[in-house]
C-alpha cells in the first residue's frame, strides 16, 4: 500500500495526540496527576492539538475535502465513519476534564470521572482508527489480531513519552509516569517484533490461481498487463518495498522508535537531564513511529495487485 | 442523505447516422450517436451482416481517432529540405494545380513515371481505375506486402481465398484448423464464428509459433517452427494419402486431380493438360478404357497410371503426379517433425483426427440441388473439417506454396464449399484466372491502358517485361522475379524508385501508407532513399505527393501533402469490384456517408482523385466535351458503370431501385442504403448456399449479377497448369523466357505442385550467427487501426516487448523487462523482453507498428511509443544479399512478390545492466506542421456547464 | 445507506458471466464500456496525459492475460477481464463513510453517488478486486455501474438494455442476467460450465462467475487400419483408387 503522508501523519499524531489525552485522564482518575492547575488545560491543547493536526491532515487525502462533514454519517457499518464520530465525541469529555480540572479541581470525583471518560474516548478513537485498517479484508498485514492492539500500544507508548516529558519539563515528579512510559515503550517494541515475525510467516490466503479461477489449470503466471502505464489501483495498492530495503529500515525503526527512546527514558529515570532526556526520547519515538507507519504502509500488499503479478 | 440521480430515460444522442466503421479493414456496419453534433457513442449494427451488432475495440475508439490531434489540418507544401518537415499551408486551389500541372506533363510525355501506390485504402477499383485511365501501369495497393501469397494461391487453386474471400462453415464444422492467425481483416466475423464452434464443442487447432489471440482460445496449439507449415501440411497429406483418407469421389467431380498431364521430360508441352480439339481437358475413363473430355460426366476417370493419347503422346492423371510426390517418405511425419518443431506422434495423430472428422463424421444437409452438370441432388454432403491460414502463412517467401498446400489438403479431403468446411463468400468463387491479364503494355487510343494494371497473368504472354526479360514496372510485378505479382510489389516502390530501376520515375504518388516507418522495411534507409540526392542536387526520387489523414511519419518526405478526412467525415463504397463484404450466405457491399462535417481544410482523398482526374480530362471522368462528368465521390458511386450495368455499388439498382447486381445506375441510390442502415445484402436461396464451384443455380446468379461472365463450372485446380507454362519457359521453352539468372529460380519456384523449401532468407543466413526466428503480430487492439494517436487505444499499448520462450530466456540469463540487442544481417536493435510459455522455443515476437519515431503522430517527444517502443523492421532489408553478379533480388515470395517478413532470423545478446533505457534506433526527432496543443486532462463526455 | 439491504431469498442479482474459454483478449468490452461511460452516468471517465509521456486513464473494465501451465497437459494462455463484481457482500460499500457507496436492494447492483463521494480512497482499499477507479479529477470514485444507464434505459430498443460490454462482445464470451434466479440463462450456464467466484476465500461472495477455459477433444474410435507408419504404405490408397468413380 503506497505510504501517503497525509494518512501517516493522521494515524501517529493522532496516537501521541489520544495516547496522551489517555494518560493524562487515567493519571487523573487514579489521582497520581501533579495537582498543579495548568498541567491537564496545557497537555490538553497538545493532545488534542496534536490528534486535531493528525485529523486535519488526513483530509488532505480526500479527494473532496469540502465534503468531509459527510463523513459522520455511516457509523452504523464504517469504521472510518466511527473514527470521525469518535474523535469529534472525544473533544466532549476532553475539554470537560480539562475545564472540570481548572474549576472544579484535580480531587473532585467528577473531574476523576471525566478524565477516566476522555481517557477512554481517546483510546476509542484509536481503536476506530485501527479498526479501519483491521477490518480490510483484501490486505493480510492488516486483516489479523496485531493491528488493533498495535495501535492501542503504540498511542499508549507515544502518549506517555509525552506525559513523561511534559512532566519532566515542569520539573514534577517523573517516576511513575516515566516507568510506564519505558515499559510501555518495550512493550510496543516486542509487539512491533510480534507483528514482523507473524505477517513474515504468513501464508498468503489469496493466490493468483484463486484471483482469476485458474487454480485447476496449473501454475498462472502474468503475461500481459491491461495498460502499460501505472494506474490508480498500482500507485495505490501495487506499491513495492524491496526486502532488503525493509529490513534496514526496520532495524532502524526498531533502534530510533524504541531502542533510543527506552534509553533516554532510563537516563531520565536515573536523573540525569529527565527534561532533555524526555523530549529527545519524543523526538526520536515520532520519527521511529513515522517509520513504523510508513512500513506498516510500504510492507502492505494488497489482493488486487495479484491481478499485475506483483506480490501478495 | 441525497439520493443518487440515475437517468432511466435519457436518449443516448439526438441524433443516429449508419456509416462503415474504417478503424481496420474489417468493414462493421457502426450506428453513431451524436449529440449536438458532437460524438457520443458507436456502436455495432445490429442488422450488419458482418459484425452483427458487435463491434472491437478499435470501432469503440472510434471518437478518438476522429478527434485525434494528429489530423492534418490544411494542404502542404515542403519549403524546406525534404525530410526536415518544414512546410507551408497552401489553398487547395494551389495544391490542385501543382499536382495537375506535374501529372498532366507526366501523362503528355510517359505516363509510367507516374507510381501511384495506396495503402490500406479501400477504394482500389478507383485508384485502379484511375492509373488505368491516366495510363500508367505502376500502380499496387498494398496487399503485396500484407496478403497476396493468400490470394493469389487461392485464386489460382480455388477461385476464392482465405483472406477476405472465404470463411469456415462456423454453424457446421466439427474440427478448425488455423494456421498463423492471431487476428485477422475480418477480426469481428472470426471472433463471431470462433464463439459459434466454441458453443458447439468443436475442437479448435492452431498452427502457430505463438499462443495468443485465437490461439489462445484453441484446444490445441501447435507451437510450429515459422516457416514450415506448408512442410507440416504436405506432411498431413502424406499420411492421408498413406491411409487412403482423402475424397476421390470429390476429386474427380470438381477438381482437376483426373486431367491427363503430358508426360514428355524435355518436351515443351511437358506437364501441360492434355486437350482435345475443343480444348477441353481430357481424361481416361476406365469403364470405356478410352480418353475421353475430362468434362463429361457419367465417366469413371482413372487417378493413376500412365495413357496413352489419340495423339500418341503419353500422359498421366495430374492425382498420379501428386500421389508419387507426397508418399515420398521424405514427408513422413518422422521426416519433418524436427524441421517443424512438432512431434511426428502429433502430426499423425491430427492426420488422424481430420480423418476422422471428415469421412465418419461426415455430415449432410437435407437441402436438395443441381450441380453445374444439370443433375439433381437430394442432400448436401459435407466433410465438416473447415481451414482458415493468413498473415503467418502469408508473410513468409514459401508463403504462396504453402497456402496452395492447404488447398490442396482441403481439396483431397473434399472440403471445399461443402458443409462444414471453408465456404466461398459471394461475388466468390471467380474463374481461374480470375480476371483479365494487368495492363501495361498496350494503351489505347486516349492514353488509357488497354485494362487494368493489375490482373491476372496465365502464361508468360501476361508478363510486363521487355524484350531481355526485364521488368517493366517500377515494383517488378508481373517480370520473372515475380510473375503471380497480382498485388503488385508495394514494399519495393520506393527503393526501386530511387534505385531508378527499370525506368526513372518522375512523381511518387502516395496515398495512405506510411512507407517512411512501419510499412517500410528498413525505415533509416527508406528515409535515407527519400531525401537522396543526385550529383546536380536533384532529389533521386524527384516528387512525392502524399494523401493521408494524420501527421505519420511518412508526411514530412513529401514535396506536396494532400490532407485527407477521417472515415466519418466521407463516403466511401465497399464495393464487389474491390474487396467485398459479401460472405457464404450471400453477396453484400456497404457504403460510409458522412457523419461529421470537417472542421479542417481537408478534403476526402476520392474526391480529390476523381477531380484531378477531370482536370487531368482523363478518359470516363470527362465527357466528349471535356467537361467533368462527376461532381463528387458519391456521385461517381451511384452513376460510374465499370461495364454496363455495373458500378461501384450492387444494390438497390434499376430506375426503381429494386435490381439486385446489375441494373441502370438508380439516382436515389445512396438514399436507399441510408435507408437501409448502410448496406446491401442479398440473401442467396438455400440450395446455392454449397458447391458454389458447381452450383448450377448460384453460378446462374453469380452470372446474372456480374460477378462472373460465364456460368461454366469453376474447376478446383489441384494441379496448376498456368504455373507450368511459366516453368517451361524456364527450362527455355517457348518465345520469352527468363533471364538467364532467374531460369533456374523459375523452374524451381512455379511447381504446378505445391512444394516446400526453406524461406529465402533464413536459407541465406548463417544459422549458427541467426539462430533464432523473428516474427510480429499485430495485437487485436491495433490490428490495422491508426491507433497510437488514440487516446483510449495507445493506453493498452503504448509500448512493446519482445516476446521469448522461458527456456531462451533462461540460456541468457534473462528476465522480464531485461534489456537485449537484437541483431540480424541488415542491422540492430534494442528492446526490452518478456518472457512466456506459449511459444516456440526457437522464436520471438513483438507486437508491430507500436514503435513511433518521437514527435510523429502529434504525441509528446517523451511518448513511450517512441521511447520504449520499436520496430522490428529496423532488422529486415527489401532485398536479399546481392548474388555474385552483384544483382539484389527483393525479400519477397519469388512467385507472387509477396513481401517475406518473416523470414527474419536473429540472434540476442543482452545488454549491460547501465544501458540507457530507451529503445534503439532513435531516429531524429519530427516536428508537426502544425501547432499542438494537447489537453492534459481529456475529459470527453463530460455534460456541458448547464447555464 | 452504506449497511447492506437484508438480502431476501430469490431476490434479483444483477451481473456478468464471463467466459475464459471464448475470450480471445481484444478489448473490446473495455473501449466499447470506455466509450459508454465516459458519457454516461458517471461522466466523464478522464484521460491524463492522454497525447504524452504517461497516458492514464479511468477504465472500468481491464483486460489481462495470463498463462496457466500444467506439467504434462499443456498449458493455455487467458484473456481475463475484469471489472465490478457486484458482490453479495461488499466491503467496499460497508467501509464508505459517506453512504456514497451503496448496493442497491431491487438488483444488486453496487453503485457509488458521486455526489457525496469524499473521495477518501477506502472502498477501494476493500475491494479486493481492484474493480474501483479513482477520478483524480473529479476527486471523487467511480466504477462499473452495470451500464445502469443502459439496462434500464426506456428510450432503448429492448435488445439494447445489456450493459455495453456484452452488446459489444465480439466472441459473445460475456453474458448478463439475473443470477439469483437459478432459471434464468445465466444461471444455468454458470451450473453447466461449473462457473466460479473469484477469491471465494475471502467471502465476498461475488455475483459475477467466470466460466473456466475448456478443452474440446475429438472422440476417435478405433480404426481398423490406424495410420501408423510402416502399415501398408500406399495400399489403403491404391484399393481407394481401385473403387469405381463416377463424374
Amino acid at each position: 500500500m503506497k505510504p501517503a503522508n497525509s494518512v501517516l501523519l493522521l494515524t501517529t499524531l493522532t496516537g501521541f495526540g489520544y495516547g496522551l489525552l489517555a494518560w493524562l485522564g487515567a493519571f487523573a482518575a487514579l489521582g497520581v496527576l501533579p495537582h498543579r492547575v495548568w498541567l491537564v488545560p496545557i497537555c490538553m491543547v497538545l493532545a488534542l492539538g496534536l490528534a486535531s493536526a493528525g485529523l486535519l491532515a488526513s483530509t488532505l487525502h480526500l479527494g473532496r475535502p469540502e465534503r468531509a462533514w459527510r463523513a459522520f454519517s455511516q457509523w452504523r457499518s464504517s469504521w472510518l465513519s466511527r473514527e470521525g464520530v469518535a474523535a469529534v465525541l472525544t473533544y466532549l469529555p476532553a475539554l470537560g476534564f480539562a475545564g472540570l480540572w481548572w474549576w472544579v479541581g484535580p480531587d473532585a470525583g467528577i473531574t476523576r470521572m471525566m478524565g477516566l471518560f476522555a481517557a477512554l474516548a481517546g483510546l476509542g478513537t484509536v481503536y476506530c482508527t485501527a479498526m479501519i485498517y483491521a477490518s480490510l479484508k483484501p490486505i493480510r498485514q492488516w486483516h489479523n489480531q496485531h493491528t488493533a492492539p498495535d495501535y492501542l500500544i503504540y498511542a499508549l507508548f507515544s502518549g506517555g513519552l509525552l506525559l513523561a516529558a511534559a512532566l519532566a519539563l515542569v520539573s514534577a515528579p517523573l517516576a511513575l509516569a516515566a516507568s510506564l512510559a519505558l515499559a510501555s515503550t518495550l512493550i510496543a517494541g516486542l509487539a512491533k517484533l510480534a507483528y514482523w515475525r507473524f505477517i513474515d510467516r504468513q501464508t498468503p490466503l489469496t493466490t493468483l490461481a484463486s484471483a482469476t479461477g485458474l487454480a485447476a489449470f496449473g501454475t498462472v503466471t502474468t503475461l500481459d498487463q491491461p495498460h502499460f502505464t501505472e494506474n490508480y489501483i498500482l500507485r495505490e495498492m501495487g506499491y513495492q518495498i524491496a526486502r532488503k530495503h525493509a529490513a534496514k529500515l526496520r532495524r532502524l525503526v526498531l533502534l530510533v522508535g524504541f531502542a533510543a527512546p527506552a534509553l533516554l527514558l532510563v537516563l531520565a529515570l536515573a536523573g540525569l537531564v529527565p527534561g532533555f532526556a524526555t523530549v529527545l526520547a519524543v523526538i526520536f519515538a515520532a520519527i521511529g513511529l513515522f517509520g513504523e507507519r510508513w512500513l506498516f504502509f510500504a510492507e502492505a500488499t494488497h489482493v488486487a495487485a495479484l491481478y499485475y503479478g506483483r506480490p501478495s | 442523505m441525497p439520493k443518487d440521480s440515475i437517468e432511466y430515460d435519457t436518449p443516448i444522442g439526438d441524433q443516429v447516422a449508419y456509416t462503415t466503421c474504417y478503424m481496420c479493414a474489417c468493414r462493421c456496419g457502426i450506428k453513431v450517436h451524436l449529440n449536438d453534433g458532437k460524438l457520443r457513442y458507436i456502436e455495432g449494427n445490429r442488422d450488419h451482416p458482418v459484425n452483427r451488432g458487435v463491434l472491437c475495440a478499435k470501432g469503440s475508439a472510434g471518437i478518438m481517432t476522429a478527434l485525434s490531434p494528429a489530423r492534418l489540418r490544411k494542404p502542404l507544401k515542403r519549403v524546406g529540405p525534404r525530410g526536415a518537415g518544414e512546410f507551408v499551408e497552401i489553398e487547395w486551389d494551389e495544391a490542385m494545380e501543382i499536382a495537375t500541372s506535374r501529372l498532366a506533363h507526366i501523362r503528355a510525355t510517359n505516363p509510367n513515371k507516374l507510381a501511384l501506390f495506396t495503402g490500406r485504402d479501400q477504394s482500389q477499383s478507383l485508384t485502379g481505375y484511375f492509373a488505368q485511365m491516366f495510363g500508367t501501369m505502376n500502380f499496387a495497393a498494398h496487399g503485396g506486402f500484407c496478403s497476396v501469397n493468400m490470394a493469389a494461391a487461392g485464386l489460382y487453386s480455388m477461385g476464392g481465398a482465405f483472406w477476405e474471400f472465404g470463411e469456415p462453415d462456423w454453424d457446421h464444422a466439427k474440427l478448425f484448423l488455423l494456421f498463423g492467425v492471431a487476428e485477422d481483416h475480418d477480426s469481428n466475423p472470426m471472433k463471431l464464428g470462433l464463439a459459434k464452434l466454441k458453443e458447439r464443442g468443436a475442437k479448435i487447432i492452431t498452427i502457430n509459433p505463438v499462443r495468443t489471440g485465437y490461439s489462445a482460445i484453441a484446444d490445441e496449439f501447435v507451437g510450429i517452427t515459422p516457416g514450415t507449415d506448408g512442410l507440416f501440411v504436405l506432411s498431413l497429406i502424406h499420411c492421408l494419402l498413406e491411409a487412403g483418407k482423402i475424397d476421390t469421389e470429390f476429386l474427380v467431380r470438381y477438381t482437376n486431380a483426373h486431367h491427363l498431364v503430358i508426360d514428355a521430360p524435355g518436351a515443351p508441352d511437358h506437364g501441360l493438360i492434355a486437350r482435345n480439339k475443343e480444348g477441353q481437358p481430357l481424361a481416361f475413363d476406365r469403364t470405356r478404357r478410352d480418353v475421353v473430355s475430362a468434362t463429361a460426366i457419367d465417366i469413371d476417370p482413372a487417378l493413376l497410371g500412365h495413357f496413352t493419347l489419340p495423339d500418341g503422346r503419353i500422359a498421366q492423371p495430374s492425382f498420379a503426379l501428386l500421389a508419387a510426390r507426397y508418399t515420398d517418405p521424405a514427408f513422413a511425419p518422422e521426416q519433418v517433425a524436427a524441421r517443424c518443431g512438432i512431434e511426428a506422434a502429433t502430426i499423425r495423430r491430427i492426420a488422424e483426427e481430420i480423418a476422422e472428422i471428415a469421412f465418419n463424421q461426415a455430415i449432410s444437409i437435407d437441402q436438395p440441388w443441381t450441380d453445374s452438370a444439370g443433375r439433381a441432388h437430394k442432400t448436401m454432403t459435407g466433410r465438416p473439417v473447415a481451414m482458415h491460414a493468413m498473415r503467418g502463412i502469408s508473410a513468409h517467401s514459401n508463403g504462396f506454396h504453402t497456402c496452395r498446400a492447404i488447398h490442396l489438403l482441403q481439396m483431397l479431403l473434399g472440403a471445399v464449399d461443402t458443409p462444414g468446411s471453408w465456404r466461398y463468400k459471394s461475388p466468390y468463387p471467380k474463374s481461374i484466372p480470375a480476371g483479365p491479364p494487368p495492363g501495361g503494355a498496350k494503351r489505347n487510343e486516349n492514353g488509357s491502358l488497354t485494362s487494368a494494371p493489375l490482373g491476372f497473368p496465365t502464361g508468360p504472354d501476361d508478363l510486363l517485361v521487355d524484350d531481355q526479360g526485364e521488368a517493366l514496372r517500377l515494383d517488378r510485378a508481373f517480370s520473372w522475379a515475380a510473375p503471380l505479382g497480382i498485388h503488385g510489389l508495394m514494399h519495393m516502390a520506393i527503393a526501386e524508385a530511387h534505385a531508378a530501376g527499370p525506368e526513372k520515375i518522375d512523381t511518387l504518388f502516395l496515398f495512405m501508407a506510411n512507407m517512411a516507418w512501419n510499412s517500410a522495411m528498413n525505415p533509416s534507409e527508406t528515409t535515407r532513399m527519400l531525401t537522396d540526392q543526385d550529383a546536380d542536387g536533384q532529389y533521386r526520387i524527384p516528387f512525392v505527393i502524399y494523401a493521408d489523414a494524420f501527421f505519420s511519419e511518412t508526411v514530412p518526405y513529401a514535396d506536396l501533402v494532400l490532407p485527407d478526412t477521417t472515415y466519418l467525415e466521407r463516403h466511401d463504397c465497399i464495393s464487389l469490384l474491390d474487396r467485398p463484404i459479401g460472405s457464404a450466405h450471400g453477396p453484400a457491399d456497404a457504403i460510409r456517408a458522412p457523419v461529421l462535417v470537417p472542421d479542417r481544410d481537408v478534403r476526402p482523398f476520392q474526391d480529390v482523385l476523381i477531380d484531378l482526374a477531370g482536370r487531368l480530362r482523363l478518359p470516363n471522368f470527362v465527357d466528349q466535351q471535356g467537361q467533368k462528368l462527376y461532381s463528387s465521390y458519391a456521385d461517381y458511386m451511384v452513376r460510374h458503370e465499370r461495364k454496363p450495368g455495373l458500378g461501384p455499388l450492387a444494390g438497390f439498382r434499376g430506375a426503381a431501385g429494386d435490381v439486385p447486381g446489375r441494373g441502370a445506375p438508380n439516382p436515389e441510390q445512396l438514399n436507399k442504403y441510408i435507408e437501409n442502415h448502410g448496406f446491401w445484402q442479398y440473401h442467396l436461396p438455400a440450395e446455392q448456399l454449397y458447391y458454389k464451384h458447381h452450383n448450377q443455380a448460384y453460378l446462374q446468379t453469380a452470372k446474372a449479377m456480374g460477378f462472373i461472365d460465364s456460368d461454366a463450372p469453376i474447376t478446383l485446380n489441384l494441379y496448376s497448369e498456368i504455373l507450368q507454362k511459366f516453368r517451361l519457359a524456364g527450362e527455355g521453352h517457348g518465345t520469352r523466357v527468363p533471364p538467364e539468372r532467374l531460369r533456374a529460380s523459375i523452374v524451381r519456384f512455379m511447381d504446378p505442385l505445391p512444394i516446400w523449401y526453406p524461406p529465402v532468407e533464413e536459407a541465406l543466413s548463417d544459422p549458427v550467427a541467426f539462430p533464432l526466428h523473428a516474427i510480429t503480430q499485430r495485437p487485436m487492439a491495433m490490428y490495422h487501426s491508426w491507433g497510437s494517436q488514440n487516446a483510449w487505444l495507445r493506453q493498452i499499448l503504448s509500448e512493446n516487448r519482445l516476446y521469448l520462450h522461458r527456456s531462451l530466456a533462461a540460456k541468457h540469463g534473462l528476465v522480464d523487462e531485461d534489456w537485449v540487442q537484437v541483431t540480424s544481417r541488415n542491422g540492430t536493435l534494442k528492446c526490452q523482453v518478456r518472457l512466456m510459455d506459449g511459444l516456440n522455443p526457437n522464436t520471438v515476437w513483438t507486437w508491430n507498428a507500436i514503435g513511433k519515431r518521437a514527435g510523429a503522430w502529434a504525441l509528446a517527444k517523451d511518448a513511450p511509443e517512441a521511447r520504449r517502443g520499436f520496430l522490428l523492421n529496423h532488422l529486415i532489408s527489401e532485398y536479399l544479399p546481392a548474388s555474385e553478379a552483384g544483382h539484389r533480388a527483393s525479400n519477397s515470395d519469388p512467385v507472387t512478390g509477396q513481401a517475406a517478413w518473416f523470414d527474419l532470423t536473429v540472434r540476442l545478446e543482452k545488454c549491460a545492466a547501465d544501458t540507457n533505457p530507451e529503445t534503439e534506433p532513435s531516429m531524429p526527432d519530427l516536428e508537426a506542421p502544425f501547432s499542438l496543443n494537447h489537453p492534459i486532462i481529456l475529459r470527453h463526455g463530460a455534460p456541458e456547464p448547464t447555464a | 445507506m452504506t449497511s447492506l439491504p437484508q438480502p431476501l431469498p430469490g431476490a434479483t442479482k444483477l451481473g456478468l458471466v464471463i467466459d475464459l474459454d471464448t475470450c480471445v483478449g481484444c478489448h473490446a468490452c473495455a473501449v466499447n464500456c470506455k466509450e459508454w461511460n465516459t458519457g454516461g452516468h458517471h461522466a466523464p471517465l478522464p484521460d491524463h496525459q492522454p497525447y504524452g509521456a504517461e497516458p492514464d486513464g479511468v477504465w472500468f473494465n481491464r483486460i489481462h492475460s495470463y498463462e496457466a501451465e500444467a506439467p504434462g497437459c499443456g498449458g493455455r494462455t487467458v484473456n481475463f477481464p475484469r471489472s465490478c463484481l457486484h458482490c453479495e457482500q461488499p466491503q467496499c460499500v460497508t467501509v464508505c463513510p459517506t453512504g456514497a457507496s451503496y448496493k442497491r436492494a431491487e438488483d444488486g447492483i453496487v453503485l457509488i453517488n458521486t455526489d457525496i463521494c469524499i473521495g477518501c480512497k477506502l472502498c477501494s482499499w476493500a475491494c479486493p478486486y481492484g474493480a474501483r477507479e479513482f477520478d483524480e479529477d473529479a476527486g471523487v470514485m467511480k466504477k462499473c455501474t452495470l451500464c445502469i444507464d443502459r439496462i434500464y434505459n426506456t428510450a432503448l430498443p429492448e435488445a439494447e438494455r445489456e450493459p455495453a460490454c456484452v452488446a459489444t462482445c465480439p466472441s459473445r464470451a460475456r453474458h448478463f442476467g439475473d443470477l439469483g434466479d437459478p432459471d434464468s440463462a445465466v444461471s444455468k450456464l454458470v451450473a453447466a460450465r461449473g462457473g466460479v467466484e473469484l477469491m471465494p476465500e475471502l467471502g465476498y461472495r461475488p455475483t459475477n462467475r467466470y466460466l473456466p477455459p475448456r478443452k474440446a477433444q475429438i472422440a476417435t474410435p478405433p480404426r481398423e487400419t490406424p495410420m501408423r507408419a510402416g502399415t501398408g504404405v500406399g495400399s489403403a490408397l491404391l484399393s481407394l483408387l481401385d473403387k469405381v468413380l463416377s463424374r
